[in-house]
């Protein structure tokens, strides 16, 4: 029936077109053809208004059908063409939802893109230290990261880490959130559940250095970081938040463990318990343990004998950030104390060390923090360093900032290292949120 | 025999038991106090709702504590406001919650942003040189009275999904809150109207719906970019445009110092308001009617003062 009209319509137009003329000549009544005008505006009018609303149920439909995420973005401003993000594959700080999309269909599949982030760490040093002495000027470290989801059961988060002399795998692991038995399930490389200090990246420890209980027991920067499997699980409780995790290792971790053969495995365990005092102040602490052979038996490349270190840690963490400044004023308060128990060829060591660190945000931008630090020696647990930091940071932005650092240390050796330590951080591009 | 009767009777109990927990409140977890309001009234006593974030606290600077892990865990529905706003610490809890229902894209995550009306979307290159920009449009939607019926309507949706058998319930409940909003709507839009096109600075960017529903011109920020804190030249910038434009209201959000704000209010004689941008900012603003209920009377108190608007 409406197409019926639409002809007409366009019939009618096509005469008034070319009507005029002859129309007139013919001296035909002008308010007559006004009329038919006019009649003719009324039609078009019904017949876009129809059309109109048929379009709108259409689109409306398929809106629906396509799930209604991306729809009204579009809707409101026509930025361009867009494609959706796959949900979640924003992870944690990329974007997610419509994203201008450019050019040809082949671009298209840049949305399934891993979000990218990479975090310069330029460290400078300066003062006198005769013992372990860092460059004047170095870029420590740059991290890429890639996050994404992997499927509706998985994500997953590699840690490229660029250094001067080479590139090394910080982490790749596989996370499984959605397990039956409320199991949090990571398979890869990573670095182990051991206290605080050793599962920040660099980027997240409120220091320039790694306290000496970190060097000298548990590996320093690199930590303990190793190829394996983890498994967490909440333990219910009426009370706080507990959780337990276990995890097993190749054996390998730098200076702290050794995997001479595939037995050789390195275990680790750790139990967290969380509270809040109030809506600002919460407490967290942890105890953690570590098990696998050391280097010590390595007698020309052969492990010639079968020596192990045992890690136990305990650690405490009190945070303060009141709700209604919490961009203003924060404090955390830090300890951990670890103890080593390494098996050598002509003796067991029992070494023992600790760090007590405090942090308080100024203003916005602003944080100060002192360290002090205590720890003997894994492999001779007689020679004990000591030292004091005081730290400065400036926060231009989320995504930069700048630290000084005094640092004192006193070595087992005698010597007094004086320094001051700064650092540059930035970061570009979709870094994930970090767990708390 | 004996055995399989009371097998199946067993299998009956259990069946029942599990028919009954089926019936149970949907466990809401909303990001903020503004969803969980209004998830409130949809929901009524057919669901139990908490929030993450409190409403006078700046919704995109939360900790990730685990005890929201714990909350997190045992949610049939997580509501969140979407668009970025959350990027900072929901996605790890999300993660750690161990609850399958609520990862992103799973039958228990609702971006409530889906649907409602956004504004400030970036065209052209976003870069980190215009600061903590939301590449997808501002995140602060909910104070627009309109997105929150849309909001409204996508939790009920989204509910019925969950308990279909109580589907008229929250469409019963969607529609009486949607009228009540429009109601009220009216009411504030007409004690408004006669200070449409007032201009006014925010210090950040969290009230573009509501300036835009109310009639209110935004000409500056007490922030130069967003997510930076405020420069003294850029506040002496804003003053003598201020001045220029004769603003005479600056609108702050609870959790920003009000310092610079008051150092900009004495030089230009612009009154400095604190307005909650969410439920529960302030004791006043209990839920979301009475959140624009608050926060109108607020803005027309100040603005009367100032004697703008008599036109």
């Amino acid at each position: 029936m409406t197409g019926v009209r639409l002809v007409r319509a366009v019939a009618i137009c096509a005469l008034l077109l070319v009507a005029p003329s002859s129309a007139f000549a013919q001296g035909t009544d002008v308010q007559a053809l006004r009329q038919e005008i006019e009649q003719l505006r009324k039609e078009l009018q019904a017949i876009q208004q129809q059309y109109g609303e048929r379009l709108t149920v259409l689109e409306t439909k398929l809106g629906a059908a396509q799930g209604a995420a991306a729809a009204p973005v579009a809707a409101q401003s026509d930025p361009g063409p867009t494609a959706q993000v796959p949900p979640g594959s924003g992870g944690a700080g990329g974007p997610a939802g419509a994203l201008p999309v450019y050019g040809a269909g082949a671009a298209a599949s840049k949305i399934f893109n891993p979000d990218i982030a990479v975090i310069g760490n330029f460290l400078g040093a300066s003062g006198r230290n005769t013992v372990n002495p860092p460059p004047t000027l170095k870029m420590q470290e740059s991290e890429l990261s890639l996050q994404a989801i992997v499927d509706p059961y998985a994500r997953a988060d590699f840690f490229i880490s660029f250094g001067e002399t080479g590139v090394d795998l910080e982490e790749g692991f596989i996370t499984f959130p959605t397990l039956p038995g409320g199991l949090l399930v990571k398979v890869g490389k990573q670095r182990a559940s051991f206290g605080k200090v050793n599962t920040f990246h660099s980027h997240q420890i409120p220091w320039t250095d790694r306290p000496l209980v970190t060097d000298n027991l548990v590996d320093g920067d690199e930590g303990i970081t190793d190829a394996g499997f983890s498994v967490a699980r909440l333990i219910s409780n009426p009370w706080f938040f507990l959780e337990a995790t276990g995890q097993v290792f190749r054996g390998d971790s730098g200076d702290v463990f050794h995997s001479s053969k595939r037995g050789d495995l390195s275990y680790v365990g750790r139990l967290r318990g969380y509270q809040d005092i109030s809506e600002s102040t919460n407490v967290d602490v942890g105890a953690s343990f570590a098990h696998g052979h050391n280097d010590s038996g390595l007698l020309d490349g052969i492990d010639v004998d079968r020596f192990t270190t045992r890690l136990f840690g305990v650690d405490g963490t009190i945070r303060w950030k009141p709700l209604r400044r919490s961009i203003y004023r924060s404090f955390l308060g830090r300890t951990e104390l670890v103890w080593s128990r390494r098996e050598q060829p002509l003796s067991i060591e029992n070494a023992f060390g600790y760090y007590f660190s405090g942090d308080y945000q100024l203003a916005r931008r602003w944080f100060a923090g002192a360290r002090y630090d205590r720890s003997g020696h894994a492999d001779d647990a007689a020679l004990r360093d000591t030292g004091q930091s005081a730290l400065l940071t400036y926060w231009p932005s989320e995504f930069s900032q700048v630290r000084g650092q005094y640092r004192r240390t006193k070595y087992a050796t005698g010597d007094l290292a004086n320094e001051f330590l700064f650092q540059f951080q930035f970061s570009i591009g979709a870094h994930g949120a970090h767990q708390f | 025999m004996r055995a399989i009767s009371s097998v199946v009777v067993a299998l009956a109990l259990a069946l029942s038991a599990g028919g009954a927990a089926a019936q149970d409140k949907l466990n809401v977890v909303a990001t903020t106090e503004d969803l969980a309001a209004i998830a409130r009234e949809v929901g009524g006593d057919k669901i139990t709702v908490e929030s993450i974030a409190r409403g006078y606290q700046d919704p995109h600077f939360v900790e990730a504590k685990p005890s929201f892990i714990l909350k997190l865990q045992k949610a049939d529905l997580l509501i969140a406001v979407g668009k970025e706003l959350e990027i900072g610490w929901l996605p790890p809890l999300i993660t750690q919650s161990r609850n399958r229902k609520i990862q992103v894209g799973a039958e228990g995550y609702l971006d409530a942003s889906a649907k409602a009306r956004i504004l400030d979307i970036p065209t052209g290159q976003v870069t980190r040189a215009e600061g903590d920009v939301h590449p997808q449009g501002n995140p602060h939607y909910w104070l627009d009275p309109e997105n929150g019926k849309i909001v409204a309507r996508s939790i009920a949706d989204k509910l019925s999904q969950l308990r279909p058998t109580d589907r008229a319930y929250f469409d019963q409940r969607s529609n009486d809150f949607t009228a009540r909003v429009s109601e009220a709507e009216k009411r504030w839009l007409a004690a408004m109207a006669p200070y449409k096109g007032t201009k006014v600075v925010t210090y950040h960017r969290s009230f573009p719906n509501f300036a835009d529903r109310f009639g209110l011109d935004v000409i500056g920020y007490v922030e130069p970019r967003p997510g930076i804190p405020p420069t003294p030249q850029h506040t002496l910038d804003l003053m003598t445009e201020m001045k220029r434009q004769n603003v005479k209201l600056v609108l702050v959000e609870p959790y920003f110092d009000l310092k610079t704000p008051n150092a900009i209010g004495r030089d230009t004689g612009a009154e400095v308001l604190v307005v909650p941008p969410s439920v529960g900012g302030v004791k006043e603003a209990s839920d979301y009617l009475k959140l624009f209920d608050y926060d109108i009377n607020l803005v027309i108190a100040a603005l009367k003062k100032a004697g703008a608007g008599t036109r």
